[in-house]
């Protein structure tokens, strides 16, 4: 197994948890979590990727791969703040974060 | 052992895996969120691992720094810490469980099957913080400046939602209570 390879099971691993969470906790904060653990699974396969391609030949400055998983780190946390937001914002109008009691948004 | 990787990397990956077991897996949403600071210190270690010295400190201020500490005040705000009122699983878990494992099978057999990279040499590339901060202001100056905008506009949205609502200007009609 090359270290490329370790690497990216490891991320799919991570990935295959977040997915896991995401899809069978009831609690609105896990899903979100369980969607980070795949933000972060995909960061990974970034740098992995970036560490054992090309990265010094060709055209680029050898940076590409790095620059895009810095984006997704700063996307991936705008998301967060916005969901945290939006499930704090419909636990102080229903009282609940059971994503199994969460059938309507309107008030 | 696994060739090809070192004992620290095993380390790591086993230390990363089992905390986001363990947020997979806890009844408690206080303990999920330890574990999955956890979590993110193990790829943080991992990116530092990876020759990737920026992303891995960039890891530890924007995920243990902020996003942990984020759920973390999300939840006691929401009342979650304590065992749940209501049962921890959906009730469709098996079918979920199944899609995940479909899923990691499949991105398994692909990583194992696919040929491996011609790595033109094992060093390490060869980036400085220093390089990194003249090509943000360079030649990727423009997603900077869009990812910039974007944080500021869901920052904002974020807190804005979150606000507590202005009194309603005529009563509203009783509503159904918790659950």
């Amino acid at each position: 197994m090359t270290p490329l390879a370790a690497f990216l099971i490891v991320a799919a691993l991570v990935f295959a948890i977040g997915l896991a969470i995401a899809l069978t906790r009831r609690n609105a904060i896990l899903v979100l979590i369980g969607i980070e653990l795949m933000l972060n699974a995909a960061n990974l396969n970034l740098i992995a990727f970036w560490r054992f391609g090309p990265h010094s030949s060709g055209t680029g400055d050898g940076l590409t791969g790095m620059m895009f998983a810095i984006f997704s780190i700063a996307v991936a946390a705008a998301e967060a703040a916005v969901g945290l937001g939006l499930v704090i914002a419909y636990h102080r109008h229903a009282k609940t974060t059971d994503l199994d009691a969460m059938t309507r948004m309107k008030g | 052992m696994i060739a090809g990787v070192g004992v620290v990397f095993l380390l790591i990956s086993v230390l990363t895996v089992a905390g986001a077991l363990a947020a997979a897996l806890l009844r408690n949403l206080v303990h999920c969120a330890l574990s999955l600071t956890v979590t993110f210190a193990g790829l943080a270690l991992l990116y530092l691992q990876l020759d990737a010295q920026f992303a891995g400190f960039a890891q530890i201020l924007v995920y243990i720094g902020a996003v942990a500490i984020l759920v973390a005040f999300a939840i006691l705000l929401t009342r979650g810490a304590g065992a749940p009122e209501y049962r921890n699983f959906s009730s469709s878990w098996f079918a979920g469980l199944s899609i995940a494992a479909a899923v990691f099978a499949l991105l398994a057999w692909a990583v194992t099957k696919s040929l491996p990279v011609r790595v033109p040499a094992e060093t390490a590339p060869a980036v400085t913080v220093q390089s990194i901060g003249a090509a943000l202001m360079s030649s990727y100056v423009l997603p900077l400046e869009i990812v910039a905008v974007l944080l500021t506009v869901a920052l904002i949205g974020a807190v804005i939602v979150a606000m507590p609502e202005a009194k309603a200007t005529k009563p509203l009609p009783e509503k159904a209570g918790g659950k």
